[in-house]
């Protein structure tokens, strides 16, 4: 049975309405993590009337999830004000990601008191040297948590996101366990994303073949371990008819400098609120309805492989690599994890590193002068 | 017989989809979606306009009812309503913290 907020979705896509969206208020941020895909400087944020104006035709335009995220939403000084027009006047169902660092019992309270649907807080280990480690400022664990229990004894919804990489690779069950003492919820993501300039070094920090393996087989984590990491059946018509994910059909993203993108996950710039109003970027952006066009069926490399009706495939992360109809390598590691089975783009990168080895071969010095 | 007011719960989320109200609960995040009748009570709860002229003036012009039976019925589903923590109802104005627009758009 559909759940309302799937049917909704539905009829969301159906009428072209982006249900929901995520605005970064800052890049700004008073930790600096390491993984991080972010420049923490300040080129020109929205003022806060452009933001007041952005969330009116947000509203206007049928948003109803507003995600307030960052960098770190709280170096703002003008957060609550803003907070409190989107949802008093706007009466968004507003969420928040932020590290907590900055919220005491008043924040807390006065988050309460404007009726935040849940906050979400990055916790990446439940051991101070190895938390502190990735966000590069000591004792950050410990203000995080403190934020965590503020924001609980006011009954707020918390959830912990835990990124997980090679730095706390054997810590999320620990994390868990916190999350379960603390009485909240908690997410684990392997993804880690390319800084915004292109610069892929930070993947070097993603978690190898093992700690995905291993990941995907626990139980606590994935519920039937055998369902989870079974080989989809073969994609079928309707499959290969369906859309990648929300990205430009039901929600998208704006940055602190008014650029909407597909997805935060996706730096294909579509417009700027500055110069165009949201619905307009929205509806007749040739690059929104460029991404919308995609269907599973449209993909270069996935459309052939085994994994194309079960893969978590991102869109994003692959234009990322160059291609937004190819593959994401991140996703192909993520499937063969679970399953023991190479993805196409896996087996095709494989075949090109056999015949760049053998192109390399030098030639023997007594075939050099033989006519070609 | 006393007059009932009604106000939006200001801890709740609104917004109109395709000519219907979805309201998600302030109290576990449960996703509701108004009826036509439902939505006018939602978009007339200002704290004080009273149940009678709301139904007087926007449900009898929308729907052909007789003024009492709908007086009856407004007020079943106003207190449902409030149980679900949607609308505030009192037999007095109730002061409003600031106004929302979302509801009508």
């Amino acid at each position: 049975m559909k759940g309302l907020l799937e049917e909704m979705t539905e009829k969301a896509l159906a009428r072209n309405i982006p249900i929901s969206v995520q605005v970064d208020l800052t890049y700004r941020c008073n930790e600096r993590c390491v993984h991080c895909y972010l420049d923490h400087d300040d080129h020109g944020e929205m003022t806060t009337a452009e933001i007041k104006h952005l969330l009116d035709e947000m509203a206007d335009a049928g948003v109803f999830i507003l995600t307030l995220s960052g960098g770190e939403i709280f170096v703002r000084k003008d957060f609550f004000e803003i907070l409190e027009y989107a949802r008093r006047k706007l009466l968004f169902c507003v969420k928040l990601k932020t590290n907590a660092i900055l919220i005491r019992e008043r924040e807390a309270a006065r988050i309460r008191d404007l009726g935040v649907e849940s906050i979400q807080i990055s916790i990446y280990s439940h051991r101070p040297e190895v938390h502190d480690a990735i966000t590069l400022v000591p004792g950050s664990l410990k203000r995080s948590l403190d934020g965590v229990r503020f924001l609980k004894s006011q009954g707020l919804r918390v959830v912990l996101a835990n990124v997980l990489m090679v730095q706390n690779a054997q810590d999320y069950r620990g994390v868990r366990a916190l999350a379960e003492e603390l009485g909240v919820e908690c997410t684990l993501d392997p993804t880690i994303t390319p800084m915004m300039d292109g610069n892929r070094g930070v993947l070097s920090l993603g978690v190898g073949q093992n700690t995905l393996h291993d990941v995907f087989r626990d139980e606590a984590l994935v519920g039937d371990v055998d369902e989870f990491c079974a080989i989809a059946a073969p994609a079928d018509d309707s499959v290969l008819g369906a859309l990648p994910c929300s990205a430009s059909h039901t929600s998208c993203y704006v940055s602190p400098y008014g650029d909407v993108f597909p997805c935060v996950q996706f730096p294909l710039p579509t417009g700027n609120v500055r110069k165009q109003r949201f619905i307009d970027i929205w509806r007749h952006s040739d690059e929104m309805n460029d991404v919308r066009s995609i269907r599973l069926k449209d993909l270069t490399t996935c459309t052939s492989c085994t994994h194309v009706s079960s893969c978590s495939r991102c869109p994003g992360l692959a234009f990322m690599e160059g291609n937004m109809r190819g593959p994401s390598s991140q996703d192909c590691e993520k499937s063969f994890a679970k399953t023991g089975v190479p993805s196409a783009n896996m087996l095709n990168k494989a075949r090109t590193r056999t015949a760049a080895n053998l192109v390399q071969i030098r030639a023997l010095p007594t075939m050099a002068g033989a006519p070609a | 017989m006393s007059r009932l007011y009604l106000a939006r719960n200001p801890r709740v989320a609104a917004r109109g989809l395709d000519g219907e109200m979805m309201i998600m609960s302030g109290r576990d995040s449960t996703l509701f979606t108004l009826n036509k009748t439902a939505t006018i009570l939602w978009q007339s709860a200002d704290g004080t306009t009273p149940l009678d002229e709301i139904v007087e003036h926007r449900i009898c012009q929308e729907f052909e009812v007789e003024p009492a039976e709908a007086l009856h019925d407004a007020e079943t589903l106003a207190r449902e309503l409030a149980r679900h923590e949607i609308l505030q109802i009192s037999e007095e104005p109730i002061p409003q913290t600031a106004p929302a627009l979302g509801g009508s758009r």
